[in-house]
């Protein structure tokens, strides 16, 4: 990138520096032009994503992997290399992350895989989803600009983790969905008491709604995690690529797959790799990344498939209502990864998410939300087809608890039998021995 | 054609600070012009050096967004509402 002068930001919460740790500045993704960190999230330029550059610590990898070993069981282990001020841990939050990377023995069997699998559960996130590790870092950056009250247009996952980080920090909270979206989300987004409106209509055009709201004096003073704040946000995704090479004994996997709704996780899991590459954390090898999509929403492999590099929106139409982005804006991005990596990405009807969903279930006894039965089925078709290589270690994330989504399962997940409470009736039932 | 356009904090810089301005066009192509004429240096935030949308901008007339329909050649009737958006990802 060439050398940029910083251009000054205009907020309306403050213009005072703010101490987000080692974050340096704002960079432009597409043109590179450099801005004072601040709540914007598009190039004034060209419009291009906005992410934020840092100062990385320097010193040897042994004290700083050590550094990180000593710090607290949750993301804030890593705080050298998050947007978040030195003492965050300290502050009121979730604490979300460190959640466990199960080896997936019985999984690997049923799929034929002869090197390691495993699933990397964030369904053990306080809100149940990975939505706690990026809320977490829209958090602070609220807290760093002024914002009391903290906002978000969702799918329905983002929505609980905003609420219950908005709750647990004292902000007033008011987060926007899709009408429609299934009642365990709805539920889980309300219950912390702040405000939950649904829009009619599809999750880009909540999208739409709070990009117009955050340019009205009406969204004054509101900081959107995943609009306004989403350069410092986005980085929560990291955390994933941390913990899973951490996790593996400071090692890079060789094969990941990570689910598609905007692109932004998997774009920042890579972006995590590449950094602790970079600070000698982790010995480099090639790594293979791979995305998945629900058919019915599938802008990012069609583009793939096709051999664009740009990414047409569709209409969504699946029950992987947390991955029904039609028009995802880090969709090049995930192309250039997928292509650079040697990854692929590829999409699985919804008759074989729910297939996926409960084979994950009966084979390692983790119930996934249809994000998860998208990447498990991926990673079936993908070894199937040949792509995904069987004997090498694979990654494969579970991004959200499936009683958020019981209603994809409900119908095929029913009770075995019912039968009077006697020795007779259960022997009777066949279901003995 | 007269139509409402819709506009975004990082092009308010443009429009004197206005969030919304009118402009004449029967496409948005024409409208785009348009702005251009009136707030000069608009168009080139919004379009590439081909003239074409740049990729992280989305444009919606009324509630429709342009990429399903026909691009820069969409129609915008008389009083029809313009939204120039910043593309932003979510979940």
């Amino acid at each position: 990138m060439a050398a940029q002068t910083v251009a000054s930001t205009s907020t309306s919460a403050t213009t005072t520096p703010v101490d987000l740790g080692p974050a340096a500045a704002l960079s432009c993704r597409e043109c590179g032009q450099r801005f004072e960190l601040g709540p914007i999230f598009a190039c004034a330029e060209c419009f291009g994503p906005l992410e934020v550059a840092y100062d990385l610590p320097s010193g040897s990898p042994e004290e700083l992997r050590k550094r990180i070993e000593a710090g607290p069981a949750n993301i804030w282990r890593y705080a050298p290399l998050l947007p978040v001020p030195a003492d965050v841990a300290d502050k009121p939050n979730l604490n979300p992350g460190w959640t466990k990377l199960v080896k997936a023995d019985n999984l690997a069997r049923e799929l034929g895989v002869t090197g390691s699998l495993f699933i990397k559960d964030d369904s053990g996130n306080p809100t149940h989803s990975f939505k706690d590790r990026v809320v977490a870092q829209a958090l602070e950056a609220a807290r760093a600009f002024g914002y009391t009250t903290l906002s978000c247009s969702s799918t329905g996952n983002l929505a609980g983790a905003v609420g219950a980080a908005a709750a647990r920090a004292g902000l007033r909270s008011c987060v926007f969905i899709p009408h429609d979206l299934e009642q365990g989300k709805v539920v889980m987004a309300a219950v912390y008491g702040g405000e939950l409106v649904g829009i009619e209509g599809n999750y880009d055009d909540v999208n739409r709604f709070c990009s117009e709201l955050i340019g009205d004096p009406l969204g004054e003073g509101w900081g959107f995690v995943n609009v306004n704040l989403r350069p410092y946000y986005a980085e929560g995704s990291k955390t994933l690529a941390y913990e899973i090479c951490e996790q593996l004994g400071w090692q890079l996997p060789d094969q990941l797959v990570v689910p598609i709704a905007s692109g932004s996780q998997l774009t920042k899991i890579d972006k995590g790799l590449q950094e602790l590459i970079k600070l000698g954390l982790v010995e480099d090898k090639p790594y293979k990344i791979f995305g998945a999509q629900a058919e019915g929403c599938s802008p990012v492999s069609t583009a793939f498939k096709a051999g664009h590099d740009v990414v047409r929106p569709q209409k969504p139409n699946t029950i992987a209502k947390s991955l029904a982005i039609g028009n995802p804006a880090d969709g090049p991005y995930v192309l250039d990864i997928a292509r650079r990596t040697g990854g692929a990405v590829e999409d699985v009807n919804d008759e074989q998410v729910v297939d996926a969903i409960k084979l994950l279930a009966r084979t390692e006894g983790i119930f996934a939300e249809t994000a998860g039965g998208v990447t498990v089925g991926v990673t079936k078709k993908l070894i199937e087809a040949g792509v995904l290589d069987p004997a090498l270690t694979t990654v494969v994330l579970n991004t959200g608890d499936g009683l958020k989504t019981l209603d994809a399962v409900a119908d095929t997940s029913q009770a075995t039998a019912v039968i009077r409470p006697s020795l007779d009736a259960f022997r009777a039932a066949g279901l003995a021995g | 054609m007269s139509v409402n356009v819709r506009i975004p904090t990082i092009l308010r810089t443009y429009t004197g600070g206005r969030a919304e301005v009118t402009a004449e066009g029967a496409t948005l192509a024409e409208v785009i012009a348009d702005l251009e004429k009136n707030h000069t240096g608009i168009a080139a935030r919004v379009l590439d050096d081909q003239g074409k949308l740049r990729r992280f901008v989305n444009v919606y007339v009324n509630d429709d967004d342009v990429r399903f329909e026909q691009g820069l050649e969409t129609a915008t009737p008389e009083g029809a509402g313009v939204s120039i958006i910043p593309a932003v990802a979510g979940g």
